[in-house]
């Protein structure tokens, strides 16, 4: 029997869905054992459709994106209701990814910007999206856009997460396989992914880690074969987990965090940090500030996909 | 009610832990308003826990520990002046007050600069007032609802 899933996507840019159609020629494997209900990037299915399913007939629901607006959090419940398994996927259902950056602002900042001020915008009226809208037709209503951004689990119940920003084609294929034999772990585990941090598996030389200087990826050509924060650029490997396949490190880019933080680990970024400071070399305030004052913008450095799920989540208003 | 800041002290075992004993034994008194955690070392305070009480309600948090070059660990403390440091600097992207934050060097033989730097910065943090993350989050998202539970609540039916 096959089984039944929807795919789904709140504040998502479309790549996890892309990833899922990147396993390639085992797409065709999936689509043996399962039958789509709702895949709003692929296929012509309602809300409708699925409102008409009764309570628990899905077997998993795969939740890619943030929850940022009233539709997400809408359709989050509905689906919530109607599948046995709830699956975050990806770095924003799992913890915030990037759109949960936008919890450094307030909503009414964030319409200002968008709207009437960005340099790009013409807009004298200074007309802003509104809920309710009066056309020919009758009313249109758009969903509410948040003040602040959360994470799948602080709106629904979790079952499982599959990390990554985005994850691993693979990793989705290896985690569905867990889901077909009937053989996922215990309830609010992270699957497709490894528990232990990046740096265990990175292939990298690693010695003693002194830093004198923050370097940003594109002052420096990097060494190929030493650790990159040993270099000084900010890899998050020391507080990400695994299970990537150590995609950027092999590109020659440092980690940037998006699989998320390790079993325990209460908040990724602010753990970073505290590893960051570690490893620099200065051991007085002058020489500390000024090799400091080079590292930009250091809190969303670290938290770049989890501050949405970090433990303060959003700039105090 | 007058406002009693709730200040959390991560002290280090060697130095500063003693330091506040030794203001204890000699009966000093100094502001009740610290809660004293011993760690073993200030280079122990991970940035997660000064976030940590930050996020569950404190209103100002305290980091001493020994006099550089003193540390028993030998380097520990330089750890903590670091991090500290970049704590300083992403407090205010999360809008706190990077004066709730303090880093104060307490040896073993000074109970009475324990007593002064809690009180002094007991009367800082109180100056700066109540800091309520938690309340402030639970604020941040009160229309963060479904639009027709709104409606629902407000007795204009639903309107889908």
């Amino acid at each position: 029997m096959k089984l039944n899933i929807a795919i789904y996507w709140g504040a998502a840019c479309g790549g996890c869905d892309v990833a899922i159609l990147d396993t390639h020629e085992k797409l065709l494997e999936i689509a043996d054992v399962v039958d789509i209900h709702l895949w709003p990037i692929a296929m012509d299915f309602k809300y409708a459709d699925v409102r008409a399913l009764a309570d628990g007939y899905l077997d998993a629901t795969l939740f890619s994106g943030a929850v940022r607006n009233s539709e997400n959090e809408e359709i989050a419940k509905l689906l919530r209701k109607k599948s046995k398994a709830m699956i975050a996927l990806g770095a924003c259902a799992h913890t915030g990814g990037v759109p949960g950056l936008a919890n450094m602002y307030t909503r009414g900042e964030i319409l200002d910007r968008v709207y009437l001020r960005s340099e790009s915008t013409n807009n004298p009226e200074g007309t802003l999206p509104a809920e309710e809208f009066m056309v020919d037709a009758g009313e249109l209503q758009l969903p509410r856009f948040y003040n602040t951004v959360k994470t799948l689990d602080q709106v629904v119940d979790v079952d499982y997460y599959i990390p990554g920003c985005p994850p691993a084609s693979l990793q989705i294929y290896s985690a569905l396989g867990l889901l077909a034999d009937d053989m996922l772990p215990k309830k609010g585990s992270v699957i497709g992914a490894g528990d232990r941090a990046l740096c265990d598996e990175c292939a990298r030389k690693k010695s003693e880690k002194t830093i004198t200087k923050i370097y940003r990826t594109h002052e420096k050509l990097p060494d190929p074969e030493t650790c990159f924060l040993e270099q000084g650029f900010i890899c998050l490997g020391p507080a990400t987990r695994s299970g990537c396949g150590s995609r950027c490190i092999k590109s020659w880019t440092p980690c940037r965090g998006c699989y998320g933080p390790l079993d325990g680990v209460q908040d990724q970024g602010i753990k970073m940090l505290g590893a960051l400071a570690s490893v620099l070399e200065p051991k007085d305030e002058k020489g500390i500030n000024a090799i400091l004052d080079t590292v930009v913008d250091p809190l969303r450095t670290v938290s770049r996909f989890s501050l949405a799920s970090s433990m303060l989540r959003r700039k105090k208003v | 009610m007058s406002f009693e800041p709730r200040i959390v002290g991560f002290l280090c075992n060697w130095c500063s832990y003693t330091g506040a004993d030794l203001a204890g034994t000699a009966r000093i008194k100094y502001a009740p308003n610290i809660r004293s955690i011993r760690v073993m070392c200030s280079g122990r305070v991970d940035p997660v826990f000064v976030i940590k009480a930050f996020s569950e309600g404190a209103d100002g948090v305290l980091i001493a520990g020994c006099h550089p070059g003193d540390c028993h660990y030998q380097e520990g403390n330089y750890k903590a002046l670091r991090r500290y440091l970049l704590l300083k600097r992403i407090l205010p992207e999360y809008g706190i007050e990077p004066e709730r934050l303090k880093l104060e060097w307490i040896a073993a033989s000074e109970g009475e600069r324990f007593a002064h730097v809690v009180n002094g910065f007991t009367e800082q943090v109180r100056r700066l007032g109540p800091m309520n993350c938690k309340g402030a989050l639970i604020e941040s998202m009160k229309d963060d609802v479904l639009i027709h539970e709104e409606h629902a609540a407000q007795g204009t039916g639903e309107r889908r």
